[in-house]
C-alpha cells in the first residue's frame, strides 16, 4: 500500500531541495555580491564623531606666538531631537524671534539632515555661553560644543595670518579628497589657508554604536577604528611682531604698503597694508558682521596691496635699469652724460630732469644719487637698442625677460594666496597700442626707463628687488615660514622653493659698488638727506610716481645696513607726495626699528608725526562721512521705534493700574514719563553712534 | 512486549538530534538579539525576564510534553483525532468570546501567569491529525472528487476561522495541507493550475495592464496555431484556448485590480506590491479610504518597505563570513522590527553571513528530508499522511519565513519553527514532532 502513489514523494523531495536551491542564491546574491548592504549598515549603526585637534601655531622670527588658540562653545542642535525644546526662552537668550528660529531649523535640516547635529549658534560669547548652560535642561536636543577659536594676541598682522571659517558647501565640493564636513573650520586666506594642510592636523574619529533611535550604544569594536587627533604643526616664520606693529602704526590713516625683507634668506620681516583691521574681530561671534562691513568698506582693509597693489615704480626703478644696461656691457659705472635739465635725444618726447647743473650725470654714481631722468633715459634706450638683438621689438622682449628675471611682472610664489604678477606690458600691447610692430621704437616707451608708462609693480616686487641688489646679483623668493614643526618629505619639498637661490646678473662687484655708492649718495646729500639711521650707513632711492588719478604716490626702497646688508624695504604711500616725505620716513622708521632693536628718541618723534599724518584721499573720506550719516540716520530711526513701543507698553499697563486699581492719579505722570524716556532714547542713540563709530575705526586702523 | 516498552525504543534519534540543534539555535538568536553590553549574560539567562531565558523555559516545558507524548501509546492520536479536531475548531470559535487582543488580532486565549495560548496554532496539530484519520479511513477512496472535497473542508475551515481572527498568516499556513493531499493522490493538475495562477497574478502586479493582455493574447494565437492539427480531431480544444485566456484576461484585468482595491487592506496591498519591487497607491484602496472619512486614519502614507529593507541590509551586511557572535550592528541596534520572533533568521545571517546560513538551512533541510524518509517507512496511511502533513507544514513556515526576510514573499506573520521566540508555536511544532516520532516508533506494530 505504500508504494501507492511513492514516486510523488520524490517530487517533493525535490520542491523541497529547489527551494532550498532558491534561498541560497538569494543569500549569495545579498550576501557575497552586493557590497551596498554593508555600506547601508555602517551608515545605519556606525556614528562617527570627529574629535578636532588644536590647530598649529604661527611663531614670529623670535618664537612669540602671533596667533593662539582658545576654547570657545558652539550651540548645537540635532533637530530630530529637539522635540520638546522651550523655543521661547532659547530665541529669549539668543536674542531672536520664533520666526527666525524656525527658519534656521529648517535651514540646517535642509542642509545637513535633520537626524545630524549641525550648528545653530557658532562662538558663543562669554556671556550668552554662561546664560545657556545653566538653562540647558530646557532645550533637549541641543548641546555645547567645545570648538578651538584662534586669538590675536598682538592684535597684528591680519592680512598676512589670515583667517579661518566654516566650510562651505563649495568650498567642500573643490576639496572632496581632504575629508572635510560641513562645521569644520579652514583656513580661507593668508597663512592660514597656504599651510592649511600642516596647521590643520590630523582629525580623529571616534566611532560608535547607535541604535535604531540613533541612541548611542556605546563604542563601536571597543574603539580599535577609532583614530587619535594628530595636533597640527606650527610654523615659524620671519615676521619680526615689534616691526610689523610699528609698521602698522605708521601706516595708520594712509592707503599704502611696506615690505621689509630678509636678503639673506629672503625671509619676509614685516608685510603691511593699509587700511588693515584687528584679526581678533573675525573670530567669535561678531565675526559676521564684521566681515561683511570689511568687505563692503570702500578703502578695501582686506585686500593685501603688499601683494595685489600695482603701483608704478616711478625713480625707485632707476638702479634696475642701471643693472640691465651694465650686465648687457652697454655701459660701465664710469658712463656719464652731460645733462642739462632733460633728455631731448627724442625729439618729441621729452622727458625733464629735475638737475641742470652740469656734470651731475657724469657716472653712474653721480646720476643714481642725482636721480637724473635723462641718464636712466639713455640708458633705457641703449638696452633696447642693443644691436646683439637685432631690432627694437626683440631689445624690448630681452629687456622684458631681464625684468621677469629681477621678479617684476611676475609672481614670486610668496607663501600668501592670490598673489598679483602686476604688469610689464608684452609686446603685444604696444604693437595694438601704437597700431602695429614698426610703428614703435625705444623713444615711443622712454619713461619706462624712469619706472613710468605702463609698467607696475606690487611692493613685494619692489623689496624684492632692493634685495637683489643688496645681494649683489641674487635673491631668495620671499616667504614668510622659515620652518615646519617636524618637517616631513613633502614638506621640504613645498619649501624647497623658497631655499632656492636664484642668480639673476652676472655683475662685477665693482660695478654693483658704484649702484650701491649711488645709493648711498642718495641718503648722505641726495633726496633722503634728512632720513637717518643712528650708527647705520644705508642705501635708498625715493620714488614719486606720477599718479593720473590725484596725488603723486610716495615710494621708498632702501637697504641697510650699506655694508653686509639685513634688511630690504619697498614703502609705498598712496598719494603721499614726494618720496622722501611720506614713505622715506616710514622706511627708515621700520629699518632702525629692526636693527636696533628700539627707536631712538628722534626717530620716536619722526613715528609720532608720521602715525598723524593724514593722507587718506577726500573721497574716501566723504564715502565714511556719508556712511556714518545713514547709520546714524537709522539708529536714531531704530530708537525711537523702539521708544515708541516701549511708550505704549508702558502706557498700557499705566492704563491698566489706573481700571484696577482705580487710584487717582494725576493725569500728568504718563505724559511726564512720556517725555522722559522719548528723551532717554535719542540720548541712547547718540551714545550707540559715537561709540560705533570709535569701533569702526579702530577696527579700521589699527 | 508492552511490558518492556522502553520510552527510547523505536525512537528516532536523528530527528531528536536535528529538533533540539534548531531549539538551541533559535535560543542563540534570540539571545544575540536581547543582549546589551554591560548585563550578566548568566543571571539574565535564569531570570526569566529577558525573551531568551523565556524560550529557554519554555524549551524546558515542551521537553517535559515531549517524554509525555512519548509515553503515551499511538493509537490514542488515531482514535481522538476527530474529536482533537473538533475541540480546536470549538476553541478557535471560543476565541470570538473570550479572546484577547493582541497586536490586532484576537486570536489569543490567556492562560493567566501572562501566558495566552493561539488556538489556532495548535489547530494545526488537529488538522493534521483529523486528515490522516480521514484519509486512512478504508471507505475513503481519493481518486473521488467528493473526497478530495471533503479533505479540502478539513484543511480549509481553521483557515476560515483565523482569516476572520485578522491572522493571514496562520490561514495561509493551511494551504500546506495540499503538499500532503498531493502525496496520497491529489491529481498533479491542482498544483499546476494553482502555480500557473500564482504567475498570472505575480506577472498582473509586475506588467503593465494593456501589455499583459497581448502577451496572453499572443499566448494563446500561437497556442492556437500549434494547435490547429489536434483541433481538427478534438474540437473542444479551441473553446479551451478561448476561455482559459478569457478566464486569464478578466482575472489580470478585474479580479486582481477589486482584490487589492476592495478586500486587502491598504497595508496588505502595499506589502505584496512592495515584495515585487511597485508602489501601492493607497488611494485606491476602498478600505482606506472608507477609514479615511471615517477620520480614524491619517492619509495613506507612502508605501514603507522598512522591515523587508532593514532585514536585507542585516543579513546582506553579514557577507561571506558574517560580523561575528552579539557583533551584528544590525541587530544590536535594534534596526530589524520584530527581530526576536519572524525575522529572527537575520540574526543569523548578520552574525555568522553566507556559511551560518548556509549550515542552518542545511540542517533544516535535512530535518525535512528526514520526515519524508519517515514517512515513506510507514505502513498505515494514518502515519504517513501524518508524516505528510507535518512536513508540509513545517516546510511552509520554513520557506515562507526565510523568503520573508531575503525579500522574496511579503510580510506575513509566520514564525520560523523552534527558532522564533513564541511558546505556543515552539509547543504546536513540539507536538507535532513527537507525535509523529511517537507514532513512527510504534510503525512494526500497526498492521494496515
Amino acid at each position: 500500500m505504500s508504494v501507492f502513489n511513492q514516486s510523488r514523494g520524490r517530487i517533493i523531495q525535490i520542491i523541497i531541495g529547489v527551494v532550498f536551491i532558491v534561498i541560497t542564491a538569494q543569500l549569495i546574491n545579498l550576501q557575497i555580491f552586493s557590497s551596498q548592504y554593508k555600506l547601508a549598515a555602517e551608515n545605519n549603526a556606525i556614528y562617527r564623531k570627529i574629535i578636532y585637534p588644536d590647530r598649529g601655531i604661527i611663531f614670529d622670527r623670535k618664537k612669540r606666538a602671533l596667533l593662539e588658540n582658545t576654547i570657545s562653545f558652539d550651540l548645537i542642535v540635532t533637530p530630530s531631537e529637539s522635540k520638546g525644546t522651550d523655543t521661547a526662552s532659547l530665541c529669549a537668550i539668543l536674542g531672536i524671534d520664533t520666526a527666525d528660529y524656525k527658519k534656521r531649523m529648517l535651514d540646517l535640516i535642509f542642509k545637513n539632515t535633520r537626524v545630524r547635529p549641525s550648528v545653530f549658534e557658532p562662538l558663543l560669547s562669554a556671556e550668552l555661553y554662561a546664560k545657556l548652560t545653566e538653562n540647558m535642561y530646557k532645550f533637549p536636543g541641543f548641546v555645547l560644543s567645545e570648538r578651538s577659536v584662534r586669538t590675536y594676541p598682538f592684535n597684528t598682522a591680519a592680512q598676512l595670518l589670515g583667517y579661518i571659517a566654516e566650510v562651505d558647501t563649495s568650498y567642500l565640493r573643490k576639496n572632496k579628497h581632504l575629508g572635510y564636513e560641513m562645521g569644520d573650520y579652514a583656513g580661507m586666506s593668508g597663512l592660514e589657508k597656504t599651510y592649511e594642510s600642516i596647521l590643520m592636523g590630523q582629525r580623529g574619529i571616534k566611532r560608535f554604536i547607535r541604535d535604531n533611535k540613533s541612541r548611542i550604544q556605546g563604542p563601536y569594536e571597543n574603539g580599535i577604528f577609532d583614530t587619535i587627533p594628530v595636533a597640527g604643526r606650527n610654523l615659524f616664520t620671519s615676521i619680526d611682531v615689534e616691526v610689523q606693529q610699528l609698521a602698522e602704526q605708521l601706516l595708520q590713516n594712509k592707503i599704502g604698503s611696506a615690505v621689509a625683507i630678509n636678503p639673506r634668506t629672503g625671509g619676509i620681516i614685516t608685510m603691511v597694508s593699509s587700511p588693515t583691521y584687528n584679526p581678533n574681530v573675525l573670530t567669535g561671534n561678531a565675526r559676521r558682521k564684521n566681515w561683511g562691513r570689511m568687505v563692503m568698506d570702500t578703502a578695501k582693509p582686506m585686500y593685501n596691496r603688499a601683494i595685489k597693489g600695482q603701483y608704478p615704480p616711478g625713480s625707485t626703478f632707476k638702479p634696475l635699469g642701471a643693472l640691465v644696461a651694465l650686465d648687457q656691457g652697454l655701459i660701465t659705472s664710469d658712463y656719464g652724460i652731460g645733462c642739462s635739465g632733460g633728455y631731448g635725444a627724442c625729439g618729441g618726447v621729452y622727458v625733464r630732469c629735475e638737475h641742470s647743473n652740469a656734470g651731475h650725470a657724469a657716472n653712474l654714481r653721480l646720476a643714481l644719487a642725482n636721480s637724473c631722468n635723462s641718464y636712466f633715459s639713455d640708458v633705457f634706450r641703449k638696452a633696447l637698442d642693443n644691436k646683439k638683438w637685432g631690432n627694437t621689438n626683440q631689445g624690448y622682449l630681452k629687456w622684458k625677460e631681464y625684468m621677469n628675471a629681477f621678479g617684476l611682472g611676475r609672481r614670486l610664489e610668496v607663501d600668501l594666496p592670490s598673489e598679483d604678477k602686476a604688469n610689464i606690458p608684452d609686446t603685444s600691447i604696444y604693437n595694438k597700442f601704437f597700431g602695429g610692430a614698426r610703428r614703435w621704437n625705444s623713444c615711443s616707451v622712454l619713461t619706462l626707463g624712469i619706472g613710468q608708462d605702463k609698467m607696475t609693480a606690487t611692493p613685494l616686487q619692489m623689496a624684492n628687488l632692493m634685495c637683489i641688489i643688496a645681494n649683489r646679483g641674487y635673491y631668495f623668493p620671499p616667504h614668510f615660514v622659515d620652518s615646519i614643526e617636524n618637517e616631513q618629505i613633502e614638506d621640504t619639498v613645498l619649501m624647497n622653493k623658497y631655499r632656492k637661490k636664484h642668480v639673476v646678473t652676472n655683475i662685477s662687484d665693482n660695478d654693483y659698488q658704484a649702484v650701491n655708492d649711488g645709493m648711498h649718495d642718495v641718503t648722505v646729500y641726495g633726496t633722503a638727506s634728512h632720513l637717518k639711521i643712528p650708527g647705520i650707513e644705508y642705501c635708498a632711492k625715493t620714488g614719486t610716481a606720477q599718479n593720473p588719478h590725484g596725488k603723486n604716490h610716495s615710494l621708498f626702497v632702501a637697504f641697510a645696513p650699506k655694508d653686509n646688508p639685513k634688511i630690504a624695504v619697498a614703502v609705498v604711500v598712496e598719494n603721499g607726495g614726494y618720496g622722501s616725505v611720506a614713505a622715506g620716513p616710514i622706511a627708515s622708521l621700520i629699518m632702525e626699528k629692526y636693527l636696533n632693536d628700539t627707536l631712538s628718541a628722534a626717530g620716536k618723534a619722526t613715528a609720532e608725526r608720521v602715525t598723524n599724518m593724514n593722507l587718506i584721499p577726500q573721497a574716501i573720506k566723504n564715502w565714511y562721512t556719508r556712511k556714518d550719516e545713514e547709520r546714524a540716520a537709522r539708529l536714531a530711526k531704530l530708537a525711537l521705534e523702539e521708544a515708541a513701543e516701549k511708550e505704549e507698553a508702558e502706557n498700557v499697563k499705566e492704563n491698566n493700574k489706573n481700571n484696577t486699581e482705580a487710584t487717582l492719579e494725576q493725569g500728568s505722570k504718563p505724559v511726564g514719563n512720556k517725555k522722559d524716556s522719548t528723551d532717554k532714547y535719542k540720548i541712547k542713540a547718540a551714545l550707540l553712534l559715537s561709540e560705533d563709530k570709535k569701533k569702526r575705526i579702530g577696527g579700521r586702523a589699527q | 512486549m508492552m511490558k518492556n516498552k522502553n520510552i527510547s525504543q523505536g525512537v528516532d534519534y536523528p530527528m531528536i538530534w536535528l529538533y533540539s540543534i534548531l531549539v538551541a539555535i533559535g535560543v542563540l538568536c534570540i539571545f544575540m538579539v536581547e543582549f546589551s553590553e554591560g548585563s550578566n549574560w548568566f543571571t539574565s539567562f535564569i531570570g526569566g525576564k529577558t525573551n531568551y531565558s523565556k524560550q529557554l523555559f519554555f524549551a524546558g516545558f515542551c521537553a517535559l510534553v515531549a517524554t509525555f507524548i512519548l509515553l503515551t501509546d499511538s493509537k490514542l492520536f488515531t482514535a481522538f483525532a476527530n474529536l482533537m479536531y473538533a475541540f480546536g475548531l470549538l476553541l478557535m470559535v471560543a476565541t470570538f468570546f473570550i479572546g484577547k487582543n493582541i497586536n490586532g488580532s484576537k486570536s489569543w486565549i490567556p492562560m493567566g501567569g501572562g501566558f495566552n495560548l493561539q488556538p489556532a496554532e495548535l489547530c494545526k496539530i488537529f488538522t493534521a491529525l483529523a486528515l490522516a484519520k480521514f484519509l486512512s479511513r478504508q471507505e475513503t477512496d481519493f481518486s473521488k472528487l467528493k473526497f478530495q472535497l471533503i479533505a479540502g473542508a478539513i484543511a480549509i475551515a481553521p483557515a476560515i476561522l483565523s482569516i476572520l481572527q485578522h491572522e493571514l498568516g496562520l490561514a495561509l499556513v493551511y494551504s500546506s495541507f495540499l503538499i500532503a493531499m498531493y502525496r496520497e493522490g491529489l491529481p498533479a493538475q491542482i498544483l499546476i493550475f494553482g502555480s500557473s495562477f500564482g504567475v498570472l497574478v505575480i506577472a498582473s502586479l509586475i506588467i503593465e495592464p494593456n501589455t499583459l493582455l497581448i502577451i496572453l493574447s499572443a499566448i494563446a494565437i500561437l497556442l492556437i496555431y500549434f494547435a490547429r492539427r489536434q483541433a481538427r480531431r478534438n474540437k473542444g480544444l479551441i473553446t479551451t484556448i478561448i476561455i482559459i485566456w478569457m478566464l486569464s484576461a478578466g482575472t489580470q484585468r478585474f479580479v486582481i485590480p477589486y482584490i487589492f482595491n476592495n478586500v486587502f487592506e491598504c497595508y496588505q496591498s502595499t506589502r505584496i506590491y512592495s515584495m515585487v519591487g511597485k508602489d501601492y497607491n493607497c488611494t485606491d484602496n476602498v478600505k482606506s479610504l472608507k477609514k479615511q472619512k471615517a477620520g480614524n486614519e491619517k492619509a495613506p502614507k507612502k508605501p514603507d518597505d522598512y522591515n523587508v529593507r532593514q532585514s536585507k541590509i542585516a543579513i546582506g551586511s553579514g557577507g561571506f563570513a558574517g560580523k561575528g557572535f552579539l557583533k551584528g550592528t544590525q541587530t544590536r541596534g535594534k534596526y530589524v522590527p520584530a527581530q526576536h520572533t519572524d525575522f529572527i533568521f537575520t540574526s543569523l545571517g548578520e552574525a555568522f553571513g553566507f556559511i551560518g546560513c548556509l549550515i542552518f538551512l542545511i540542517i533544516y533541510i535535512a530535518l525535512l528530508y528526514r520526515i519524508i524518509r519517515i514517512a515513506e517507512r510507514q505502513r498505515s496511511t494514518f502515519s504517513r499522511v501524518y508524516a505528510y502533513s507535518v512536513v508540509s507544514i513545517l516546510f511552509f513556515h520554513f520557506a515562507v519565513n526565510v523568503s520573508m526576510t531575503i525579500g522574496f514573499f511579503p510580510i506575513v506573520g509566520i514564525p520560523l519553527p523552534m527558532v522564533s521566540y513564541g511558546g505556543s508555536s515552539l509547543l504546536t511544532f513540539t507536538i507535532l514532532i513527537f507525535i509523529l516520532l511517537r507514532l513512527d516508533a510504534d510503525r512494526q506494530m500497526v498492521l494496515r
